[in-house]
């Protein structure tokens, strides 16, 4: 549409066509609340249920453990600040235990938890890939700890964590384990008892869903105090009518993209293994950022020495590419973004960051065209940073 | 399709800079800086404050352009503030401004634009361009003579004027709001205060406390003919031509006629004694790029307010000082200030007056 290269689908993606089609009939002809007793309300609750059933078999679990949310950010939010509370309440445990690589709707939410409800939040560093190991949280849990939450693959640097076994560590010690999937769900496969959680946020448009509609997988038995109260909606977890056409729309997202998971990551992991590669043959100073192998295939990120990371957005940008950093402000306030510090890297280094993540219409002549300039431009900003 | 960098702050002028450049068809790009405030007041730099940037993000999402914002803290605070402490601790009045345009704006900005592609930088400022025979650049002042920024323009060289544009130079201010209503622009003006941008509505005085209390040492105020009078409490307190606040007794009125950073002290007399026949100024910029061998007649403006005062200007060394003798006696002559030449509507040049 604006006649420019789009390699950010890790911020987000435009909603698939066929996704589109399904929400269509829930705006204005198929209006009604699915709280109501009348044919209409029967129609939209008929479609929610219909999707949170879809959800439930890529899940591998059972309907009534999906809750529909706004946004990932908020089934992070209800899930460690629902799980908290009430794992207190149940057995007095107030740790809440987390990483240095998190989202920040993990570790604000976290820190929110410590400042006004008097959690204790334990750190657990990453080493030098961003990833935390299951020997990490083996060390930190214990029988006061709550909760814990550890992100499925990172949204800056693309490295997937070892959530199996962290999840293994966990139910042999009797605690919560969530893990924030927002970023993972559309190329990684999202089979809850595969994976052994008891709490998984998703959010609808990192795989061509809409935005505004995320979900929270909450394993039965799972005790969480909402935190949007109201009406009875969600099981009780989350008041508020329900957000149908998107839950819709959601649900649809969610099914191609398990359907289309393979072929998907099949088609942008060559095209990332090209960037990964000639970035680092081509640019001096350049490092990965992140796992080389246990990362998304759709994600590759660097650090450049001596590069103000916003800038070179800004000519990336002027020059017809979209790309992303780690730090996303478009304030101009650079501050290097913890995940990037928690790798270990100095503050020259930090500033310089770029993430470009591909998507399923990303075409190999839109990789060669931003390979051609991206090392001119990184000269170019280096230079500036000079002055 | 040529590129133009417009710097936008938010406001009326520089909002409608951008929207009559992108209807004369250039491809236009906003820029806003994010300019160095002291710590804890990083969001009340009167430049940059969060509502002026979404003002100006509102702007050019209105005018379909791009619109980066691009940090000059440090840069900032290397140069303009670190200028400005400097200025006081010689017992001039400077006026940081001078300095952030050329620094910050003229040399900083303007090299991001150019790293972006662009072929010009515009900005809102009220003063002309003209291309004069050969090709020459020369800087006017605006139709609105009310409305004039060319004073702090004068540090512009041939090579920055190149790349310049001021769109709004052209027009009266109230052809510039009704331009704006016509765009659906915001016709808010940063209201027009002498203050500081990095001091956040604070004090110079309170600023230079906290940042430079070694500027405030108390000293003598004494005559020219060498008479104590009292104690003042630090030169950076006062401004030339300051009459009131002085607390040294004396039956006629007593202004500020200078400083004397060396001995501390502040020098007072008569309101005879105020005015001043003749200037030195240093650092002299020609905007032509050459310096005139032989002295002129002009117009000089001490200040940014002051009315033009005509005057005979000496070049010194090669240029790069002059001396100004004014017709008549001029009033308040600021060592750190610009005085600024003009000959008709031409700016020729301007230096900081020692």
């Amino acid at each position: 549409m604006l006649g420019k290269i789009y390699l950010d689908y890790a911020a987000t993606t435009p909603v698939d066509p066929r996704v589109l089609d399904v929400m269509q009939p829930y705006f204005s002809a198929s209006f009604g609340n699915p709280s109501s007793v009348h044919r209409y309300g029967q129609i939209a609750e008929a479609a929610v249920e219909s999707a949170r059933e879809t959800v439930a078999s890529v899940l591998n679990c059972r309907p009534d453990e999906i809750v529909f949310t706004s946004c990932g950010s908020e089934s992070d939010n209800l899930a460690l600040r629902g799980a908290a509370l009430a794992m207190r309440e149940k057995n007095g445990a107030n740790w809440i235990i987390t990483s240095r690589a998190e989202h920040h709707a993990v570790s604000k939410t976290a820190e929110h938890l410590e400042k006004y409800y008097d959690f204790k939040v334990e750190w657990l560093d990453v080493d030098k890939h961003g990833m935390v190991t299951p020997e990490m949280v083996k060390k930190a849990v214990c029988d006061k700890t709550a909760l814990v939450s550890v992100m499925y693959a990172n949204n800056e640097i693309g490295t997937i964590n070892p959530i199996q076994e962290i999840a293994e560590i966990c139910r042999a010690n009797g605690i919560l384990f969530h893990t924030d999937a927002v970023q993972a769900a559309a190329y990684l496969p999202v089979d809850v008892n595969a994976l052994g959680v008891d709490l998984m946020s998703l959010g609808g448009h990192k795989f061509y869903g809409p935005k505004g509609v995320g979900a929270l997988y909450v394993r039965k038995g799972t005790a969480l105090v909402p935190h949007l109260t109201g009406g009875a909606q969600e099981n009780g977890l989350r008041a508020g009518t329900q957000n149908v056409p998107y839950i819709v729309g959601f649900a649809e997202a969610l099914r191609l993209t398990h359907e289309e998971r393979e072929q998907r990551a099949a088609h942008v992991k060559p095209l990332r293994d090209r960037i990964i590669g000639t970035v680092l043959e081509m640019i001096p100073d350049s490092k990965l950022t992140g796992h080389l192998e246990s990362r998304l295939p759709n994600h590759a990120s660097f650090v450049f020495k001596d590069v103000d990371g916003n800038l070179l957005l800004q000519l990336l940008d002027a020059a017809g590419f979209a790309c992303s950093s780690g730090s996303a402000c478009k304030t101009g306030n650079p501050e290097p973004s913890e995940v990037i510090t928690s790798l270990g890297f100095s503050h020259d280094w930090a500033l310089g960051s770029l993430r470009v993540t591909l998507g399923k219409d990303s075409a190999p002549e839109q990789v060669d065209s931003f390979l051609k300039v991206l090392p001119s431009l990184v000269d170019q900003a280096r230079k500036l940073n000079q002055r | 399709m040529t590129k133009v960098v417009v710097a936008m702050s938010g406001g009326v002028d520089s909002s409608v800079a951008a929207a009559l450049l992108k209807q004369q068809g250039y491809d236009v790009i906003g820029m806003m800086l994010r300019l160095w405030s002291e710590p804890g007041k990083e969001e009340s730099n009167r430049c940059c404050t969060p509502e002026s940037m979404a003002l100006a993000r509102r702007v050019a999402a209105k005018l379909d352009i791009p619109f980066y914002v691009v940090d000059a803290k440090d840069v900032f605070r290397e140069t303009v503030v670190q200028y400005f402490l400097d200025g006081y601790a010689r017992g001039e009045t400077p006026n940081p401004c001078l300095l952030c345009n050329r620094q910050i704006r003229w040399t900083f900005l303007l090299d991001h634009a150019l790293a972006l592609g662009a072929d010009f930088m515009a900005t809102g400022h009220y003063a002309r361009r003209r291309t004069a025979d050969g090709g020459r650049q020369e800087l006017l002042r605006a139709v609105d003579l009310a409305k004039d920024q060319s004073y702090v323009l004068h540090v512009l060289n041939q090579e920055k004027l190149q790349r310049a544009l001021f769109p709004v130079g052209d027009y009266p201010k109230p052809e510039i709001r009704k331009i704006a209503e016509s765009f659906g622009l915001p016709t808010a003006s940063r209201h027009d205060s002498q203050d500081l941008c990095f001091l956040a509505g604070d004090d110079y005085r309170n600023f230079l406390r906290r940042n430079a209390a070694e500027l405030m040492r108390p000293g003598q105020i004494v005559t020219r003919e060498g008479k104590i009078l009292g104690e003042h409490n630090g030169l950076a307190n006062y401004t030339i031509g300051q009459r009131k606040g002085l607390g040294a007794g004396s039956p006629v009125p007593l202004y500020v006629l200078g400083k004397n950073a060396e001995t501390n002290t502040l020098l007072v007399g008569t309101q005879e004694e105020l005015g001043s026949r003749e200037l030195t100024a240093r650092e002299v910029n020609w905007v032509s790029g050459e310096a005139p061998m032989e002295s002129f007649r002009a117009e000089v403006k001490i200040r940014y307010t002051a009315k033009e005062a005509p005057a005979e200007v000496m070049p010194l060394d090669n240029g790069s000082r002059v001396r100004v003798r004014f017709d008549a006696p001029v009033r308040d002559v600021t060592a750190g200030q610009a005085a600024v030449f003009y000959q008709g509507d031409v700016l020729l040049g301007g230096g900081i007056i020692q």
